[in-house]
């Protein structure tokens, strides 16, 4: 499951509109979900989108990039954004419009191989040479076909505050020793060294990923996310041993703390530095967020380096029962088009637009560091809850991981309790 | 049987069909078809689409040997039930005491106690958030502890059953002050002039003639012990020590690819035990009406 919290989410979205003046543009755009006048002179006839923007800036992007569109006409039908994702096993079964909004990588994966998707590799085709082959992987079934057009994503890095760092001449660490050698300087000085909160399951999994990722690659990780490697392997209790080696470094009580709280205690300068999504911004006053920066989480094996990181993508799939797959398929081109994502990362900076091609000289400072993180990246992962199947990740990871932030020293175990789950999930 | 019906009409015999039929199909329709399918579908290893598969008792085995949450769940709906039952249920009844005695401003205390009752459970347990946060908590900044009330799993459950007493404790009181009202004061003035003290009085007069109010409040809070959900759901998804059958069934089994036998082995779990106080109840009910 997708757990970002709606409210906090919208709250991002609405901070973000304001400091950008989208009130103005939302007003040039009218309210309504239907397509201008103008837009209908097409010849493709009518497109549906199921969309799970419910949220008002993401809703109003969609609006405004489907506005654009000219050969069909469009009609959007909105879900509220959870209830969507609940219930897509359901809805693509039963009568699904032509193209829905879905996740890269797995959970993507996982309707392609039911059929439940149709191919678009000829659009692929056409929009190939603007995407990185991380974005391209990441739109592939297991089939080797494409079945998914990226829109927009948001990295996960560790933020931190310039001006703390300035003043205690902090410099971002290059190596796992060095990343140490600075949490325990930070220790010295007062400070709580890794803003950590897990209240709410999903964030310890963004820790898990990166050291996984860092430690076996990204191949071994997207392997043992597809249920092919055994929990139990020395490889992952590796894993698990450096993540107890930092765990000491880490903000005390995190399990009783929302992602939220630990947000405020970096712009409160309380914690040094924290490992998060990009939307952790929103926890920063305007007049601060400027002083908010990042580096991508040091190297542990030099045979990886930092090649992979979490970027989770969202994006659009056409549905195996579309009735209109030529107009599906001109609108999911029209949606992988730079412009269009250009759009959505104008109303909403805590996104990037996937497209090599989008213009970044309208990203703020921090989208633009983003967007350079993610291009030097080989792999993209999507965050352990879209890398594998929905009921190993909320059944089984998150309590999982609380029961290791809780006691980090019962690894074996654990692993061995992780490992019976997960065969009793993928049989 | 054809004995039977020839002391009925045909007018009878329709309204008797037609009275117990839509009873019957309801019942059927809505209670034990669903309760019957979920028995099923709990032998079964089926995502919610795709074919069914048939897996025998399998999904108990795991539950018992291979899921941590299960039996934490488990503990913890006994725990709550012994608390509701043993600690907030008696508090309410003394409340209840206390108020029937007329003391000066026992209306602004009663309804202080009962004002909890008219909120959500869930909202009771964004309230409790407020209160026990460690980061930002009342109850931290004011006492200058630094506990972990909500994230401690050695710790949370008990201070969760707290948030969830506050509001039966009033629940509970209310109904034994409509019970203690109704009570003849010339048992009391009996029992005092035969010389019993206010305790005796109390235990071997009042309470027995309180035994209907006793049965509704055993239900109620039996009931309440099995169906708590939202508190823990508002708090943190009922997780991390604060798991709950009715958690669980509902984690399992909604989502987007469903375990849905799994989540109905669960919920089977929990209707078993709910049976066993409904079984107990409906025994007890039957023998005093003979």
């Amino acid at each position: 499951m997708d757990q970002r919290p709606p409210i906090s989410r919208r709250n991002l979205l609405l901070g973000a509109a304001a400091t950008f003046g989208v009130p103005a543009i939302l007003a040039g755009c009218g309210g309504s979900d239907q397509p201008a006048p103008g837009s209908t002179s097409g010849n493709l006839g009518t497109v549906t989108i199921g969309s799970n923007a419910s949220d008002e800036v993401p809703k109003k992007s969609l609006d405004t990039v489907v506005k654009a569109f000219r050969q069909a006409q469009v009609n959007i039908n909105t879900v509220d954004h959870n209830t969507f994702q609940e219930n897509i096993n359901r809805y693509l079964r039963g009568t699904p419009e032509d193209v829905f909004t879905w996740f890269a990588g797995y959970r993507m994966q996982f309707f392609a191989e039911q059929g439940l998707a149709t191919d678009i590799s000829d659009v692929w085709r056409e929009i190939g040479g603007d995407y990185t082959q991380a974005f391209k992987d990441a739109s592939t079934g297991v089939d080797g076909k494409q079945y998914f057009v990226p829109f927009t994503y948001y990295p996960w890095a560790v933020f931190y505050r310039k001006s703390v760092w300035e003043e205690k001449g902090y410099e971002p660490p290059k190596t796992l020793d060095e990343f140490t050698a600075l949490a325990r300087k930070m220790k010295a000085d007062g400070l709580i060294p890794i803003a950590f909160a897990d209240k709410d399951g999903w964030p310890a999994m963004g820790t898990f990923d990166i050291i996984n990722m860092r430690t076996n690659g990204y191949d071994f990780h997207i392997s043992l996310m597809g249920g092919k490697e055994s929990w139990t392997d020395p490889r992952v209790k590796q894993v698990f041993d450096t993540w107890r080696g930092l765990m000491e470094y880490h903000q005390p009580a995190a399990l009783g703390r929302t992602w939220q709280e630990a947000g405020q205690s970096l712009a409160q300068k309380k914690t040094g530095m924290y490992l998060l999504g990009m939307f952790v911004a929103q926890q920063f006053p305007e007049a601060d967020r400027d002083d908010l920066d990042f580096f991508t989480f040091p190297e542990i094996n030099p045979s990886y380096g930092t090649d992979s990181i979490d970027a989770p993508i969202d994006g659009y799939m056409i549905s195996a029962k579309a009735r209109n797959v030529d107009g599906a398929k001109a609108l999911i081109k029209h949606f992988g088009q730079a412009s269009s994502q250009n759009v959505a990362t104008g109303l909403d900076p805590g996104t990037l637009a996937a497209s090599s091609k989008a213009d970044t000289s309208g990203y703020s400072s921090l989208q633009k560091r983003g967007a350079e993180l993610v291009s030097q990246a080989k792999h993209l992962a999507q965050f352990l809850d879209r890398d594998t199947r929905p009921d190993f990740a909320s059944t089984v990871m998150i309590p999982s991981l609380q029961s290791f932030v809780d006691k980090p020293t019962e690894i074996d175990s654990l692993l061995v309790s992780i490992e019976k789950q997960k065969a009793n999930i993928f049989r | 049987m054809a004995l039977k019906t020839r002391r009925y009409s045909a007018r009878d015999v329709t309204v008797l069909v037609i009275g117990l039929g839509v009873a019957v199909i309801v019942n059927v329709g809505l209670i034990w078809g669903p309760t019957l399918a979920s028995v099923a579908l709990s032998a079964t290893d089926w995502s919610g689409i795709g074919p069914i598969e048939w897996v025998g008792g399998q999904n108990y085995g795991d539950l018992a040997g291979e899921y941590p949450p299960f039996w934490s769940a488990v503990r913890n709906n006994i725990l709550w039930l012994a608390f509701l039952g043993l600690v907030a249920t008696p508090f309410g009844l003394f409340c209840a005491v206390l108020l029937d005695r007329r003391l000066r401003l026992s209306r602004i205390y009663q309804s202080a106690l009962y004002m909890p009752v008219v909120l959500s459970l869930a909202v009771v347990g964004f309230i409790a958030q407020l209160v026990y946060s460690a980061d930002y908590g009342v109850l931290n900044s004011v006492t200058g502890m630094s506990v972990d009330w909500l994230g401690d799993r050695s710790v949370n459950i008990w201070v969760v059953m707290v948030a969830a007493a506050w509001r039966h404790v009033g629940y509970v009181m209310i109904i034994y002050l409509a019970g203690l009202k109704a009570v003849d004061p010339a048992l009391k003035e009996a029992a005092a002039i035969d010389g019993a003290s206010e305790a005796q009085a109390f235990f071997r007069v009042v309470f027995p003639t309180l035994r209907p109010v006793n049965v509704i409040v055993l239900v109620i809070t039996v009931i309440e012990a099995l169906r708590a959900f939202d508190i823990v759901y508002a708090i943190n998804k009922g997780r991390n020590g604060l798991e709950l059958l009715s958690v669980l069934v509902t984690e399992n089994i909604v989502g987007e690819a469903s375990r849905i036998g799994f989540g109905s082995a669960i919920a089977v779990i929990l209707l078993v035990i709910s049976l066993g106080f409904i079984v107990t109840y409906l025994s007890q009910l039957f023998r005093e009406e003979r």
